[in-house]
């Protein structure tokens, strides 16, 4: 009569996870599934529901949807005017540290760094030889890599997007803790350390054999790559010949390859890296590393969900059939000219630039028409074959491509452009493959109204902007080309038509006025 | 000894000599009268009648574990009799007591039957946590939860059996409850049995008629249609239609409701009981919006063995069957196309049975498009269907050889099941399914459950002494055992045919919820009473919850009340002016610990539904393996009790006879460690957890009235007046930024994650967080010009100020009753001052925007669009928090006492109301009594006609 330790009925206490393999495989489900969906699904459309995130709307917590918006809004790729809190801050660049969506990506990196390091805390080798035995211990061990992979991914998100931030890793208590600050050079060797820890780990899989969805060396040699290519931004101090040789060796390994057959009518070699079904060859062929998505087992209202709504508008039919969306369609973001002209008179041939221009105006008069500004036409809800999986959910089954060959390339062709140590005729070539590609001509065979002659820096922005637009890359890109603040304008930059130079410091955002009120060891950003 | 209910008595065995007859009876003045008993004879005593003592101050009073004189009291403790209920068409107990209480503003959900009514004592003492009152009824502290598909859980029990309604608002009252009574605390007593009581039958019936009475205003259809003619595109011009629909004419009605009540009591031998039945059926004023409730109770209170030990059985039984709306279709009446018409009889619209409804070309809905509000109503069957039942047995024992010393057990218990089910027909345009290859695949079905269980064992040992004439103490100590549990399982969403909303065939498993907890606590109290006049009440009250860990689950709640009976000393004893005067004082602490689930200290595990799964690998066959996902939740093993400290000082005065009588009470109440939902620092498993962090503090002023302006035999009038200010300031919310401006609260519509009211240090909760509007020379507002208050040059959310608040500064009542012979008037009357409502329709709506925002419809406007003619949405203006003081006529009854029926000791009583008589105000909306403030979609309250017949006999 006088028990108060009363205990869950349908919730599990730790003790009784941890007993088996298959309750860390559900627990690194989430560290995964952290990148894909905001919580446990339990309303009634099964992709909302017990959100991992407070403090901003569930769907709009997912992490691909903010770091897309954060790294892509923010930019010539794209407009979004939705009346929603904190929307408009992106393109208008004057959000502050009480921007809540500002706010929710940094909780939501954050979050996926606690469920990693909780994973990771699990399964300290004492932990695993007294829970398991024989091949399950190895099993694990792979997973707790992967685990410490996805905090590192993490922790470079924080390093780009905040410079400095929280610092928090499995050895720390697991209930009430307050972070100490690491700087973005500490989070920079911090990084560093563990991808290159990865590169070297045998308990890390080696490329190409882990299970589809799950990650393995080459993808710590691709983010290292990507690591040393901003390293100037980042530290002060340029790796241009790190990152190009951590490029080529993921673009050595045997078995990647650029997705290069069409899919008959449907789509071009390039068109479909990003359809419903791009987890089957040629597109996992180049992905090297896929966000999930699926519109029955894997939902949420973010990811590529978003990303084929937000850009279809809801009242045409023949748009919302292109992109698989029968009954979706948010009317949400638009392509700047900037983007469309990008492709120039190629547009046409250019198989990459494809937008909706029907019944919609290049320029961009009033930002809250959805009719104003091309559409993008990128991510499409559609098999090879045609067919639409949207329903009447709307949900998206296309894999979003955290990783995948072409930009490995692109990276090394400009380490090496820039400086790094390399091989320049063969970083053309790799340029020129991903161009041949786009343009639907055979790949390997040299084709001079296709081919750029000769690498140059700026060429190379271009053909980022070309081959990786709208996929989250673009405003790293231009704080690397320091073109972010100034020197380049676009339509609507800073909040006006024609556009405008704003302050040098929002090359960062600000870290979150909530953070800083409950946890005194943190230092907000200059000019916030 | 006791009258029978013609008032007759006789008493035996009186010895010879002279003896002073004391009649005495709760609301009335005690009577004495000299008489002289000769051996052997029987006295007669003349006819007497007592006369009613509004002031109540010898009346019995019900508090917690006991019950004491009026005039012992020390606490801040407000009883309404019966007699003086809120009458007409009251269906919910809450109701009765509205407007008559100071300090206790009780606000309807909005007039659906059955709506949730918000009750703040003294403003809210919690931030995040539970702010209702605990409501004990007949000495059984029930659930304060909820019960899934009744919208009120006290809707559950009849007004018709409730004797007395008292509430108990300061510390020195309320610490005996300790853990629960942070807010206050509700004693609710229902009728029962008189010992020597003749058999009566009581009846009641009421018939009562609702309607609107007022609506929304939004453009006609002519002018709306001129509006799109003249600024829409041409395809928004193509859309239009011919008809001239009023869509709230087709959606709101005249509602009937009726209600019966049957109750017998008396004595089965010695036994008093009364037994009643209640039947209600109630109409809402949203077309299919209905509620049925029976009711039953019974209760039998024996004393046996020579009156040492009194037997208290109490039962009561309600069923009740709801058929609720979506409140979306009250917005939607406002928004939809009045040039649309309900219902067409072409072809494409056969599939969504006959509604007009916005279509593709291809007959299937328009994505985004609001459907037709009419269709909406009567295309959904919410239905619920709930049962409760609460029922205690209460022995009293007076020990034979210590008859000073008393004990008490009382088991308890109240049990509910809830259940229910939404369907959506197969035409519903909401839940049509266009790649459905059968149509019994549109549609809609989902359905819930839910059981609660509460169970109670309280037993308390009391002591109580006469030490000479006036002074006397009595001592109490108990132990309580009370367990809670929610349970029940989840179900999954299907389509009108069963089938699963996700992949068709696919097997989704779910399993339940389970929320239980147990409080378990010791008390105890002293109540000095020296001379009648120097009183001091102490009370202690141990609690321990499950909802914390190992370390934190005690909790001590002490106070303490002094009073002084000034009107007992000498220099006031001789003075006919004054009849009353009595000083009081209170301090102590109470709990509070209801907050979040009942795990939020442990670390678990939960699982992610089956639709949030992630894929690793694929099989044999190539099909990818989905892996189910286990997240580890956030959790605070460092819980504790938040602390609610009260300082409370009470006058109660009564002069000229007690004619003019009343209350005044002055208080400060402080909560710390205050539950909270707050941001905890990045990097742990949840950034928001509950915490104990802050201090908000309550301070106000209640006085109470009560006038009787003419007393007479034929005409008595009488008076009650109330009033209450209570400001409500945070204090403290744990370490603070400079330029964090607070927790923001409330969402709107009219974006994601947009919100109205904040929380900030040094303000009341829930002020308004919105931009300054800036006005034209004509006065009227431009258009997404606000003042830049930081001066910064850029006008973004660092603009944001705190305006004004949603809860009220000061709340007044007034009751006034006429009776001239056998016809008698009531009226209440209500008024708040100082809340502020936002007015969310006008700022989701009226803009031009909103018109003509899609290329495949339109939407009307409400008149507020005239004022501003915004284009766009600004819906964070401060143009939209409204001032939403008023006052409303709450209710006016005239009654007939036709008197006696067939025979003697009957009675029939007739009755006529009309409620919500009228609303003063300046809000702009309909309505500006809104609990939460935002104004949006709210279900209106009627104006209600009742006829009442009662007749007993």
């Amino acid at each position: 009569c006088n028990d108060l330790d009363l205990e869950p009925k349908y919730e599990t206490t730790p003790d009784r996870v941890y007993v088996d393999l298959n309750g860390y495989r559900s627990v690194l489900a989430k560290v995964y599934g952290g990148f894909a969906v905001t919580g446990l699904g339990s309303d009634d459309n099964g992709a909302s529901g017990g959100g991992d995130v407070g403090g901003i709307d569930e769907g709009t917590s997912d992490y691909i949807r903010q770091l897309w918006s954060a790294q892509t809004l923010s930019t010539d790729e794209a407009i979004l005017a939705w009346g929603d809190a904190g929307v408009r801050d992106w393109h208008n660049m004057n959000w502050t540290a009480s921007n809540p969506l500002i706010r929710g990506l940094y909780y939501r990196i954050y979050y996926e760094i606690a469920v990693a390091n909780e994973f990771i805390r699990e399964s300290s080798d004492d932990k695993l030889n007294s829970r398991l035995s024989g091949n399950d211990i190895a099993t694990v061990k792979r997973y707790r890599a992967e685990a410490r992979f996805l905090r590192a991914v993490a922790y470079m998100h924080v390093l780009d997007l905040y410079g400095g931030g929280p610092f928090v890793v499995e050895t720390d208590p697991a209930g009430a803790f307050t972070p100490p600050y690491r700087n973005r050079q500490q989070l920079f060797e911090y990084v560093e350390s563990e991808l290159l820890a990865l590169s070297n780990d045998a308990d890390f899989a080696e490329p190409k054999t882990n299970e589809y969805g799950r990650v393995d060396k080459a993808a710590a040699w691709s983010m290292l790559s990507r690591l040393y290519l901003n390293a100037g931004v980042y530290t002060g101090t340029p790796r241009f010949n790190d990152a190009a040789t951590f490029a080529k060796r993921v673009i050595d390994v045997p078995g990647f390859a650029l997705s290069s057959a069409p899919a008959g009518r449907v789509a071009s070699a390039y068109g479909r890296l990003f359809l419903a079904d791009n987890n089957t060859s040629p597109a996992r062929d180049e992905i090297i590393w896929p966000v999930t998505f699926d519109a029955n087992n894997t939902r949420s209202f973010g990811g590529t969900t978003f990303l084929v709504n937000g850009s279809t508008s809801p009242s045409n039919a023949s748009w919302k059939a292109k992109n698989g969306m029968p009954q979706g369609g948010w009317g949400g973001m638009r392509a700047t000219k900037n983007l469309v002209n990008l492709f120039g008179a190629d547009t046409a041939r250019d198989t990459r630039g494809r937008f909706w221009t029907q019944g919609q105006s290049l320029e961009i008069n009033d930002i809250g028409n959805f009719n104003e500004g091309f559409g993008v036409v990128k991510f499409r809800n559609v098999t090879s074959t045609g067919t639409a999986l949207g329903g009447s959910q709307s949900q998206s089954s296309v894999d979003f491509p955290m990783i995948r060959l072409a930009e490995v390339m692109l990276n090394y062709a400009e380490a090496v452009s820039r400086g790094g140590s390399g091989d320049a005729t063969l970083a053309l070539s790799y340029v020129n493959r991903i161009r041949r590609r786009a343009y639907g001509v055979p790949l390997t065979t040299p084709n001079p109204t296709v081919d750029l002659a000769a690498l140059s820096t700026d060429a190379l922005l271009n053909e980022r902007g070309r081959e990786l637009f709208w996929e989250g890359f673009r405003r790293t890109d231009l704080i690397r080309y320091n073109r972010f603040v100034d020197a380049y304008l676009w339509p609507w930059k800073g909040g006006v038509a024609a556009g405008r130079n704003v302050e040098a410091f929002r090359t960062l955002y600000p870290l979150p006025a909530s953070d800083l009120t409950v946890n005194p060891n943190l230092k907000q950003n200059p000019g916030y | 000894g006791s009258t029978n209910s013609d008032g007759t008595f006789s008493i035996q065995n009186v010895p010879s000599g002279s003896h002073t007859l004391v009649m005495s009876f709760v609301g009335y003045t005690t009577k004495r009268l000299p008489i002289n008993v000769t051996a052997g004879q029987n006295t007669a005593v003349a006819g007497l009648s007592m006369s009613e003592n509004t002031t109540l101050l010898n009346e019995a009073v019900v508090v917690g574990y006991g019950v004491q004189r009026r005039q012992d009291v020390t606490g801040s403790i407000a009883t309404v009799q019966a007699k003086d209920f809120v009458p007409g068409q009251v269906t919910n107990p809450e109701q009765l007591v509205q407007g008559k209480i100071a300090g206790v503003n009780i606000t309807t959900g909005g007039g659906a039957p059955g709506a949730a009514t918000t009750i703040r004592i003294r403003g809210g003492s919690s931030l995040n946590a539970n702010n209702d009152p605990l409501f004990v009824v007949d000495g059984v502290p029930v659930d304060k939860g909820g019960i899934s598909g009744a919208s009120n859980p006290l809707s559950l029990i009849n007004p018709n059996d409730i004797e007395s309604v008292t509430v108990l608002k300061d510390a020195s009252a309320l610490a005996i409850y300790g853990n629960r009574a942070s807010n206050g605390v509700v004693l609710i007593t229902t009728k029962r049995g008189v010992q020597g009581e003749k058999f009566t039958v009581n009846f009641s019936s009421q018939t009562s008629v609702s309607r609107p009475f007022r609506t929304y205003e939004v453009l006609g259809a002519d002018e709306f249609r001129s509006l799109i003619q003249a600024n829409g595109s041409a395809s928004q011009v193509a859309t239009l239609g011919t008809a001239n629909t009023d869509w709230q004419d087709e959606i709101f009605r005249t509602a009937t409701t009726l209600d019966n009540n049957i109750s017998l009591s008396g004595n089965l031998g010695k036994v008093p009981f009364r037994v009643s039945y209640g039947n209600l059926y109630q109409e809402g004023i949203v077309i299919t919006n209905k509620l049925k409730r029976n009711t039953g109770a019974i209760s039998l209170s024996p004393v046996v063995l020579d009156g040492h030990l009194r037997i208290d059985v109490n039962a009561k039984g309600t069923q009740l069957e709801n058929r609720f709306i979506d409140n979306g279709a009250i917005g939607g009446a406002l928004f939809y196309d009045p040039t649309q018409p309900v219902r067409s009889a072409e072809s494409q619209f056969t599939p969504f049975g006959g509604y007009y409804q916005y279509l593709t070309p291809t007959g299937v809905p328009l994505t985004l498009a609001p459907g037709n509000p009419v269709a909406a109503l009567r295309n959904t069957n919410n239905i619920s269907d709930v049962q409760r039942f609460i029922g205690n047995v209460q022995l009293d024992y007076k020990f034979h050889f210590l008859p000073e010393l008393r004990a008490n057990l009382n088991l308890a218990t109240d049990l509910s099941r809830g259940s229910g089910s939404s369907t959506s027909s197969v035409t519903d345009f909401g839940n049509f399914n266009s790649t459905a290859t059968n149509v019994n695949q549109n549609g809609r079905y989902s359905q819930y459950k839910q059981d609660k269980d509460m169970r109670l064992l309280e037993f308390y040992l009391a002591y109580n002494k006469q030490l000479g004439e006036n002074t006397k103490f009595d001592v109490q100590a108990g132990y309580s055992y009370q367990d809670f549990e929610t349970q029940g399982p989840l179900y999954l969403p299907y389509r009108f045919d069963r089938t699963t909303l996700f992949t068709l065939g696919q097997t989704q498993t779910v399993t339940g919820y389970y929320d239980p907890f147990r409080l378990i606590s010791y008390f105890g109290r002293a109540n000095f009473t020296v001379k009648d006049r120097y009183l001091l009440t102490a009370t202690l009250r141990n609690d321990n919850t499950s909802r914390f860990g190992e370390d934190n689950r005690s909790g001590y709640f002490p106070a303490i009340g002094l009073g002084w009976r000034l009107k007992g000393e000498e220099f006031l004893a001789n003075n006919t002016t004054i009849t009353e005067l009595k000083l009081r004082a209170g301090y102590g602490t109470t709990g509070q610990q209801e907050i979040g689930g009942p795990f939020d200290y442990l670390p678990r595990y939960v699982t992610g539904r089956s639709t949030v799964q992630y894929q690793f690998g694929v099989d044999a066959n190539g099909n990818p393996i989905f892996v189910t996902a286990l997240r580890p939740s956030g959790y605070n093993n460092d819980l504790k009790w938040e602390t609610t400290t009260t300082y409370n000082v009470g006058l109660d005065w009564g002069i000229f006879d007690n004619r003019l009588s009343g209350t005044v009470d002055v208080y400060q109440r402080e909560s710390n460690d205050l539950l909270a939902n707050v941001f905890v620092p990045a990097g742990g498993l949840a950034n928001q957890l509950n915490r104990n962090i802050g201090s908000l503090r309550n301070r106000g002023v209640e006085v109470a009235l009560n006038a009787s302006p003419v007393r007479s035999d034929d005409f008595t009038w009488d008076l009650n007046f109330n009033v209450a200010y209570n400001k409500t300031k945070i204090t403290d919310l744990g370490p603070q930024q400079e330029n964090f401006p607070g927790y923001l609260v409330e969402g709107i519509p009219g974006g994601t994650g947009t919100t109205v009211q904040i929380n900030s240090v040094g303000f009341p909760n829930n002020a308004y967080y919105v931009y300054q509007q800036v006005y034209g020379e004509n006065g009227r507002p431009l258009e997404g010009i606000y003042v830049d208050r930081n001066g910064d040059g850029t006008v973004n959310e660092q603009d944001l100020y705190r305006y004004k608040q949603r809860a009220p500064l000061a709340t007044f009542g007034l009751s006034t009753n006429f009776a001239y012979k056998k016809f008698s008037l009531n009226a209440v009357l209500r008024a708040n001052t100082g809340n502020y409502v936002y007015n969310s329709l006008a700022g989701n709506l009226a803009n031009f925007a909103n018109a003509n925002t899609s290329t495949g419809f339109v939407g009307n406007l409400p008149v507020g669009i005239r004022d501003t003619g915004f284009r766009t949405q600004q819906v964070l203006s401060d143009y939209y928090v409204e001032n939403g003081s008023f006052i409303r006529g709450e209710n006016i009854t005239l009654g007939y006492n036709v008197g006696k029926i067939f025979r003697e000791g009957s009675n029939l009583r007739l009755t006529a109301a009309v409620q919500n008589v009228f609303l003063i105000t300046k809000y702009k909306g309909l309505d500006p009594e809104i609990f939460n403030g935002v104004d949006n979609n709210f279900y209106p309250r009627s104006r209600t006609f009742t006829f009442g017949v009662n007749a007993s006999f």
